[in-house]
């Protein structure tokens, strides 16, 4: 059953022998070692594993490793360059928009997917495009502050 | 320095380690001074109730230790899940030590290293471990300036400690550092007593803000829960488990699971799990295996429950009472009779329940998602029937626990596959099973008959409480003749709900608050009075109408009698020793029923806070959270089948619903601390049902306030 199956990960090529059937989100962190993508439901209604396919931020629990074959896969642990957070990831900082953190990695690949497709979201477009993504602890206020902030940091091109 | 110049050193006397030996316990910390405490302080100090303070006189446990680098390392039972105590309990250590605040260090949650806790609920953290800690610090700056003068020869008095520098205050080139004071020792001193601490205004990183300690590694995917550690030899765990609870397995086969490739069926009685190193296919291994099950279905849903509740046969337990009921009747001009329904509800945290059990030798080694890592040893022990010093659990970041994790059943079942198979076994539980298992908010019906005066004073006070809790149900406003009463199922009766139930943020307080804060509202508008007006008459509690006159200002209030047609309402309540009264706006849509709340005010008085900012999240979250509870969360059920098991028809609350929140935290650095996980969700339900009412008239009387439930009682207007 298993075969090579070569994507990008990460910026890097990857090629590795896997079983094409099995989900995308247990292979991040199995094989991988990728535990930033987070299991919270694995039917696509949270958000907590998403991940960036070729810009798109897609629920990884919903797809198998064989759907990647050839395309881009950037996970929470690709996003910052040189140990310099990416400015999503900084401006969560900056707005303590977190809580336990669990559904942060999610927030922040959504956050960079939404702002990659839009980058000068108004407040209502940031927040129907995070709607999906859910948070139990109620960071929402700050989250939608956060992406607000990177979107204009994003802008100026820093 | 010689062993004899620090008193209170006797060896002699030292209590014997339960968690791990003794050298163990120095090799993992080094030297350094280490701070204990006795442990039958415990029970008074960390304010543990009788029955959680399980016998202790056989520990010890340490607070914190001030290693030979001068790093400060504090440990405690608690643990970090969103609330933010990783933030603020170092910001209390460093004040009350004397360093800076970047060389604290916290070790939370593991049972071996960490002082006994009962587990993290009821904003405890601050309020009550806090001055335990600050108590073992003031404790730790004596030894170290009784070490400062001998070292340096200057008398004690003639010595000030900052930033962990001990100088002389005449001649400051005379100096020391913790960690020179400490280098080469190891100075244990036993806590005997609690000693004085200190003004808590003198102090430099309490009552600042500070962001999230733990921000940075939450951000870039480093912060690790329970299941993002990974083994050597690691399998996955799925547990069979019934379609309901109270069914009997009564036939299986499990030959479909074996088939699939590299999995292991494990079988102890009606405990059945598939273990596969891949995820993947321990999932698909569980699919294989075929089980049929008896059933004895209590005929209880989600529609009768309340019925049942009414009809069931109770013992009823006086909580508090005043006065007599029978003069507050005939001192009472109007009296009015309600009768208010919530239902279950789940905590839903995006973490699932998780856990990994490993044995090494004779000792087995848990890392659980769990608010209560203690309770989990425990449960352990019991359940597996090993010695307690043989178990250790260890908290990693918790992912969400709002009450939920304090029941941490997954440890037991990843500890007891650990026992059956020798492998290191990983539990995550899916999310239907962590909406099958949880152990929700209980459902409960109130009953109040009240009545006031012609001066709209409020005189009577009748509050039935039928099978949910007592927390927040103090009636709050001054009423002369007041009663309230509890009605559960007696001893030997089936207990009246069909599923676990337990501890959920503010456990109680949110039905309470809903029933009492509706009620007083419906009397207010029978009075003609202003709501807000209506509250501030019928109050005593200062801080009480601090926080109301505060949140009518931030808010602009302006008083109306309701309904005004504006969609505001207000309410005020109590909850861990905090105040804090709410007003909120909303929108109703007549034709749909759908609410949308545009904004809601809050005022807390909490005493001291510690992290303001981290207090004021904890109040957005709380704001945000009680959405939920207030508009759509409901467990549908039929007899023990819960039949919502998923995101898809659980709805939690998402960005859409956000109203503008504004908080305000007054300022009481004159108060010790209070609690601030928990009180500002506690209005919810009763400010936007006193908020629709002011929009149209119409009373709900049951949570959640869905849409139908809005058009049943605007029929009604």
């Amino acid at each position: 059953m298993e075969q090579k199956i070569s994507f990008q990960l990460n910026g890097e090529k990857t090629e590795a022998l896997l079983d094409p059937a099995q989900t995308l989100l247990w292979v991040l962190r199995d094989h991988f070692g990728l535990t930033g993508t987070k299991f919270g439901c694995g039917m696509g209604f949270c958000g907590t594993c998403t991940v960036l396919i070729d810009n798109e931020p897609v629920r990884s629990c919903q797809l198998t490793v064989g759907e990647v074959t050839g395309k881009k896969v950037v996970t929470i642990e690709g996003l910052s360059e040189k140990g310099k957070l990416h400015p999503v990831q900084k401006a969560f900082v900056e707005h303590d928009a977190l809580q336990c953190g669990f559904c942060t990695p999610g927030m922040i690949m959504n956050a960079t997917g939404l702002l990659l497709k839009n980058p000068n979201p108004t407040t209502e477009q940031i927040k129907a495009g995070m709607e999906d993504n859910l948070c139990r602890c109620g960071a929402h206020v700050r989250i939608v502050e956060a992406v607000n902030t990177a979107s204009k940091e994003m802008k100026g091109g820093k | 320095m010689k062993k004899d110049a620090i008193k209170n050193i006797d060896k002699s006397s030292s209590p014997k380690p339960s968690g791990m030996p003794r050298r163990d316990f120095f090799k993992i910390l080094g030297g350094g001074i280490i701070i204990f405490f006795r442990p039958w302080h415990a029970v008074e100090l960390l304010a543990l109730p009788g029955d959680q303070a399980r016998s202790l006189p056989k520990d010890y446990n340490a607070f914190l230790q001030i290693a030979e680098d001068g790093t400060v390392t504090c440990f405690t039972g608690k643990v970090e899940m969103g609330q933010g105590i990783i933030t603020s309990l170092p910001q209390i250590m460093a004040d009350e030590l004397n360093v800076k605040l970047e060389s604290v260090k916290m070790i939370m949650g593991d049972t071996d290293l960490c002082p006994y806790d009962a587990g993290t609920w009821g904003s405890l953290s601050i309020r009550a471990f806090g001055p335990f800690m600050r108590a073992a610090a003031a404790e730790a700056k004596r030894v170290l300036l009784e070490l400062g003068s001998e070292k340096l020869g200057v008398p004690v008095a003639q010595l000030e400690a900052k930033e962990g520098i001990i100088k002389s205050i005449k001649e400051p080139d005379k100096s020391v550092t913790y960690g020179q004071l400490a280098k080469g020792r190891r100075i244990e001193r036993f806590l005997d007593v609690k000693p004085e601490v200190e003004d808590y205004t003198k102090f430099f990183y309490v009552n600042k803000s500070f962001k999230h300690a733990d921000a940075i590694v939450k951000v870039t995917g480093e912060a690790k829960y329970a299941g993002d550690l990974k083994l050597p030899g690691m399998v996955y765990a799925r547990i069979l488990r019934p379609p309901s609870h109270g069914a009997k397995l009564t036939t299986v086969d499990v030959s479909g699971a074996e088939k699939v490739s590299g999995t292991q069926v494990v079988r102890d009685g009606d405990f059945i799990a598939v273990l596969n190193e891949n995820r993947y296919r321990a999932d698909k291994a569980i699919g294989e295996i075929k089980a049929e099950y008896s059933f004895s279905e209590r005929p209880v849903n989600d529609k009768n429950i309340f019925e049942s509740m009414l009809k069931a046969e109770t013992t009823p337990r006086v909580v508090r009472t005043n006065g007599d009921l029978e003069t507050g009747r005939q001192l009472s001009t109007k009296i009015f009779e309600s009768e208010f329904h919530d239902p279950y509800v789940a905590h839903a945290p995006m973490e699932t329940h998780t856990a990994v059990a490993q044995i090494t030798g004779d000792k087995i080694t848990v890392w659980a998602g769990t608010q209560s890592p203690f309770g989990l040893q425990d449960s352990i022990v019991r359940e597996l029937g090993l010695p307690r010093e043989k178990v250790r659990v260890i908290t990693p970041f918790v992912g969400g626990g709002f009450g939920g994790k304090s029941p941490s059943q997954q440890g037991v079942e990843a500890a007891r596959l650990a026992k059956m198979t020798g492998k290191p076994v990983m539990v995550v539980w899916t999310r239907d099973e962590e909406f099958f298992y949880d152990s929700f908010h209980p459902a409960g019906v109130i009953k109040v008959k009240s009545g006031i005066d012609n001066s709209g004073l409020i005189k009577l006070w009748d509050y039935n409480i039928y099978f949910s809790g007592t927390r927040g149900s103090e009636t709050t406003y001054d009423v002369p003749h007041a009663t309230t009463t509890s009605h559960s199922t007696g001893r030997g009766l089936p207990p009246m709900h069909p599923f676990a139930t337990g501890a959920w943020r503010a456990p109680n307080n949110n039905t309470n608050c809903f029933a009492r804060e509706v009620q007083v509202d419906i009397m207010a508008s029978a009075a003609g009075i202003d709501p807000l007006e209506f509250r501030l008459k019928n109050l005593k509690d200062q801080r009480m109408i601090d926080c109301l006159k505060s949140v009518a200002e931030k808010f602009g209030y302006v008083p109306g009698k309701n309904p005004t047609g504006r969609g505001i309402g207000v309410a005020c309540g109590e909850d861990v020793e905090s105040k804090v009264a709410h007003i909120a706006e909303v929108r109703v849509d007549k034709s749909t029923g759908k609410v949308q709340v545009v904004r809601v005010t809050c005022v807390q008085d909490m005493g001291l806070c510690v992290n303001p900012e981290g207090s004021i999240i904890q109040m957005e979250g709380c704001i945000t959270m009680g959405l939920g509870y207030a508009l759509t969360e409901e467990i549908f059920f039929e007899g023990g089948n819960i039949t919502d098991r998923g995101f898809d028809t659980y709805e939690i609350p998402r960005f859409s619903w956000l109203p503008k929140i504004e908080t305000v935290i007054l300022d009481r650095k004159d108060q010790p601390p209070h609690g601030g996980g928990e009180p500002a969700i506690i209005n919810m339900g009763a400010v936007i049902a006193n908020a629709i009412y002011d929009a149209t008239g119409a009373r709900l009387f049951r949570m959640p306030m869905t849409p139908a439930r809005v058009l049943e009682a605007l029929k009604k207007v």
